[in-house]
């Protein structure tokens, strides 16, 4: 029997497969147990599928190196807005906080500690007054990721 | 369940009217994200404060909605005007629907 190139390329991605399914079928218990929205339905659901604007309106001041991820200190600013999304897109659920702020907030301006599971950009969203939407991101690296294991 | 939840609020006691004023809340709880395994390989259940508001006489101040990335002792700081005489109330909703209040009084002169 000849036994080509192709053929034993194609039978080797079968065995990968093969392996891979205990593991997705497990990904998707886990999925089901705690439905985890991900990082685009999130913001598509927070900007209702409207525009986003890239850069000035929202500032998102992270560390660049964070040693330990279990507590990052971050802090979101976005004047004049209604709504800020915060959101780790690495994260095994990429939700952070969602900050609406009232007639008594005198700046749109909030601080937290938050986990980052590793290396990766968070992302802030900022819903203006006037309905319009701006994003700003900031890369944090993480040396401990902190979502326990 | 989370035990020994405490809440803890710095807030002035005196501000004049109209100051800007920054609020700095922490509260003692897990956070458990419902990640993490036990001993056994178990997922620990999810247990965090998915809530906080801070409002004044009534008003509001912050609404924040928190996912399990926040912190274990979740801190949030943040700004308020004060028009007047009045108390701040800060509320803490927790996954098993406990709820926890702390209120702070500040005085405008």
């Amino acid at each position: 029997m000849l036994i080509s190139r192709r053929g034993v390329l194609a039978a080797g991605a079968g065995l990968a497969g093969l392996a891979m399914l205990p593991v997705a079928v497990r990904a998707q218990d886990a999925a089901a147990a705690a439905p985890a929205q991900t990082a685009d339905e999130m913001i598509a659901e927070f900007t209702g599928g409207a525009q986003v604007a890239e850069g000035d309106g929202v500032k998102l001041t992270a560390p660049e190196i964070a040693e330990n991820g279990n507590t990052v200190p971050i802090s979101v600013e976005a004047p004049g807005a209604a709504e800020i999304l915060l959101i780790a897109t690495q994260n095994p659920t990429p939700g952070v906080a969602r900050f609406s702020f009232g007639p008594l907030a005198a700046s749109q301006d909030a601080a937290t500690r938050i986990r980052l599971a590793k290396t990766q950009d968070i992302v802030a969203i900022a819903k203006l007054a006037d309905g319009s939407f701006v994003r700003t991101a900031a890369n944090v690296k993480v040396t401990i990721g902190g979502c326990g294991g | 369940m989370a035990e020994n939840v405490k809440p803890r609020v710095r807030v002035p006691k005196t501000a004049s009217r109209d100051e800007v004023i920054t609020i700095k809340t922490l509260i003692s709880h897990p956070m458990e994200s419902g990640q993490r395994k036990d001993k056994d390989g178990k997922v620990i259940p999810r247990s965090i404060i998915n809530r906080f508001t801070a409002e004044f006489n009534g008003q509001m101040v912050l609404d924040a909605r928190l996912e399990p990335a926040i912190s274990t002792n979740p801190y949030l700081e943040f700004d308020a005007r004060v028009p007047e005489t009045g108390e701040f109330k800060f509320t803490w909703y927790d996954d098993d629907g406990s709820v926890y209040e702390d209120a702070h009084k500040v005085e405008v002169s």
